[in-house]
């Protein structure tokens, strides 16, 4: 695979951009339901930023989180309107909720041994597991909250990166009750 | 329509320990195919609008092999079948039921889902798919059908086991009737419908997102009272969910009770009686200038059943700025989403409506009402008896003539406007038109649906020209079932409506309407057995005509209407405007470009 450096650094040092609201979808597991919902977004021409989708505890069910920007009137209406899906149990916008949301980050690295030391002393400091290490490069991976994977990596960006993967955020209510 | 599916032969490959079984709960030997027209059976089905083709051979042979009391009807074009099943569905408040092959076959439904789906009709269209392992592959006459269909749809199944039909069939159906009602796609494969179904046709359903409508909540029914009992100059906005959930009767006696003005969309014509005297007719776009007077004056607007949609509210932010804006929709979705409101509830209109009358007292409007007759007095809708043959006088003389239960289906366009302005629908589910998609062809195969599902009562499909050249090809199967539908084809061999935007808005300029080359519709309809042409050109003929029309019983009976070719309708709220841009008479100057839709 070849990377593009220069996407690459676009994608990652996006200066301050709309609010992306994270909406939790508890769905019925049955075909069709990812084209319905990610339907909903499109034919409103709003983006999806990120997407989570898995199986929920009961393999009958799934949750999917997804990240997307846009005005919150239209969102409010692709809200309900992915409500009303039958396959659809509930949709729950958790923006600005107390709840959790976390992402996940793998970050693949073009290090010399000389630059190691101090690729190592960032992740360490961003609580990064070393996936894999090579003469020419590494695999860093940390989790956190979106503000804190984009700080760690626009330090890292000091080196070339090659690859990321970033899971998008996914979510789950504080306390007893359910996202 | 209960079947225990016992009596007879079902076919070849019924052994006589499955008619032992079809005795009970089991009928193992059924195929998918038979397996789904017994479910259909068992939902009370009495019609199929089909056509057939490869895929679909299965599902037809059943309809053989299971020597189904569910009457056939092969239709001419796959959009007919749907407009049939459409037309059936809103004059008999079932749902109709369409059968047609893979590929192109389905496609040709999708206009008639997308009608039905925009106006909440319930209708489950059942296509053949090609088989499971070429799915995908681009196999002859495949197409994505689930994909396809997936927006306009409220819900649809691409069936991967014969097994599941029954349980598919029955939740199909509680989801097309329940709630919203709306279009269900079911893509059933060659082989699926081949292959042996091994569950019982009773199946559980199993649709944990989807339940019945949320229990109406009395606060936001007193809070909606309380605001009508403050109010002097209300407005009640009649939809089409009136319709859907018998609320007529309640609508009215809760108008009564308030002495409150009543306005009606285009589908819920028949919602409030247009004759009763709190009745502003149709408001919108062509609505009747009182009607839209009266909700730009009102100090509340509570809309039963309808979803504030743009043809009636123009520019949004304009519309009822000053007064208190109600919504009651069983559609937690149509809250908020054109308009903002002050209140709402989320219910079924028939229910909710049963719960606010209790808590409302008789309103003093006598000064509004008086107010509103003035408007009625001032500024009627009109039409010029000179000047050649206009369809507005057609359609008024038509009125005066019609009994109160005769249906009218219209088709899109000028003759639909002043069919809604002139004939005064007084009963429910006698009035069918396509209001949200404005599907042009839709109006004679909905006028045959509605004659299937009404054999007794008079039914007038009113199109244009325009519109009926695209479906008339189901005059042959009207000609076949013998249906006395009457069609009136208001003929001005022209595009009327996109003229009339030409002339007003594009300098006159014309494009793409003059429909020169139209056939002699009347020696058409002659040239299909059963059927009667006849035509009409003087005024002084309209009653006439009109009569021998209503007095043919023996198949359709088709008028062509030659009319003036200029007429436009009036009043009119140029799209986006709002009610202070209304149009009465031609206007003497050229008008701005309308900033909104169509």
């Amino acid at each position: 695979m070849t990377t593009n450096p220069t996407l690459i650094s676009t994608l990652t040092s996006l200066p301050p951009r709309a609010p992306i609201h994270t909406l939790s979808v508890y769905v019925a597991n049955k075909p069709g339901v990812l084209a319905r919902i990610a339907q909903c977004f499109a034919r409103r021409g709003f983006n999806i930023e990120s997407l989570v989708v898995s199986p929920a505890m009961d393999g009958k069910f799934s949750r999917m989180t997804i990240g997307a920007s846009g005005n919150p009137e239209g969102l409010e209406q692709i809200i309900k309107q992915v409500s009303k899906l039958i396959d659809v149990l509930r949709c729950v916008d958790h923006t600005g909720d107390d709840a959790i949301i976390e992402e996940l980050v793998m970050v693949k690295i073009a290090v010399s041994p000389a630059e190691r030391g101090e690729v190592l002393q960032i992740g360490e400091h961003f609580g990064c597991k070393d996936l894999d290490m090579t003469e020419t490069s590494m695999i860093l991976m940390f989790t956190g909250k979106t503000e804190k994977i984009d700080t760690g990596i626009r330090m890292l960006k000091k080196f070339k990166i090659i690859e990321l993967v970033r899971t998008g955020k996914i979510v789950m209510s504080r306390g007893e009750g359910e996202s | 329509m209960k079947s225990t599916a016992s009596s007879g032969k079902i076919g070849k490959k019924i052994t006589s320990k499955a008619e032992k079984d079809a005795e009970g709960v089991k009928l193992s030997a059924l195929d998918g195919g038979q397996a789904l027209i017994k479910c259909l059976e068992n939902n009370g089905v009495e019609f199929i609008w089909g056509y057939p083709g490869g895929s679909a051979i299965p599902i037809f042979d059943a309809i053989v092999t299971t020597k189904t009391p569910i009457k056939l009807v092969l239709v001419r074009h796959e959009q007919g079948a749907t407009h049939m099943a459409d037309g059936y569905a809103r004059a008999t408040g079932k749902p109709g039921v369409v059968v047609v092959t893979s590929g192109p076959g389905a496609t040709n439904t999708i206009t008639g889902i997308m009608t039905a789906h925009m106006d909440s009709v319930p209708m489950i269209v059942i296509t053949g798919q090609t088989i499971s392992p070429m799915i995908g592959k681009d196999a002859f006459q495949e197409a994505d059908v689930f994909g396809l269909t997936m927006p306009v749809v409220k819900h649809s199944y691409l069936v991967k086991s014969a097994d599941d039909i029954p349980r598919i069939v029955k939740e199909a159906f509680h989801i097309a009737t329940t709630g919203r009602p709306g279009p269900v796609v079911i893509d059933i494969p060659k082989d699926i419908s081949s292959q042996p179904c091994k569950s019982p046709l009773d199946a559980e359903m199993d649709l944990p997102g989807y339940g019945p409508p949320p229990a109406i909540d009395p606060r936001q029914v007193q809070a909606i009272a309380a605001a009508l009992n403050r109010s002097t100059k209300p407005l009640i906005l009649c939809g089409h969910g009136v319709l859907i959930s018998s609320a007529a009767p309640v609508v009215r006696a809760l108008a009564e009770k308030l002495g409150a003005p009543v306005t009606n969309t285009l589908l819920g014509k028949g919602g409030f009686p247009e004759d009763h005297p709190l009745s502003l007719g149709m408001l919108g776009m062509h609505g009747t200038a009182y009607a839209n007077k009266a909700m730009a004056e009102c100090d509340l607007i509570i809309s039963i059943g309808s979803r504030y949609d743009d043809r009636i509210i123009g520019q949004a932010s304009k519309f009822c700025a000053n007064a208190v804006r109600i919504h009651i929709d069983i559609d937690w979705a149509e809250i908020n989403k054109m308009i903002q409101v002050h209140h709402y509830c989320v219910g079924d209109a028939r229910a909710v409506v049963e719960e606010l009358i209790k808590h409302v007292i008789p309103l003093d409007t006598k000064a509004w009402l008086a107010h509103l007759e003035s408007y009625k007095k001032h500024f009627p809708l009109k039409y010029k008896i000179q000047g050649g043959l206009k369809m507005q006088q057609v359609l008024d003389e038509l009125n005066n003539m019609l009994p109160p239960d005769a249906i009218v289906a219209t088709d899109v366009g000028q003759h639909q406007m002043w069919a809604a302005q002139f004939i005064k629908t007084i009963q429910p589910d006698t009035w069918i038109s396509s209001g949200g998609a404005g599907t042009m062809g839709f109006g004679f195969p909905a006028a045959i649906g509605a004659q299937f599902g009404k054999p007794h009562a008079q039914v007038w499909a009113i199109v244009g020209d325009g519109g009926f050249q695209m479906t008339l090809a189901e005059l042959a199967t009207a000609c076949i079932h013998k249906l006395p539908v009457k069609i009136l084809v208001l003929n001005n061999h022209y595009l009327g409506m996109v003229r009339q935007w030409q002339e007003l808005f594009f300098d006159s300029r014309e494009s793409g309407v003059n429909l020169e080359g139209n056939p002699d519709f009347a020696k058409l309809a002659d040239a299909y057995p059963g059927a009667k042409g006849l035509t009409l050109k003087r005024p002084a003929d309209i009653r006439k005509i009109l009569k021998r029309a209503m007095e043919y019983h023996d198949g359709p009976c088709l008028i062509n209407v030659e009319c003036v070719k200029s007429e436009n309708v009036y009043p009119m709220i140029p799209a986006g405007r709002s009610v202070d841009a209304m149009i009465l008479d031609a206007p003497k100057i050229q008008l701005e470009k309308p900033t909104g839709s169509t």
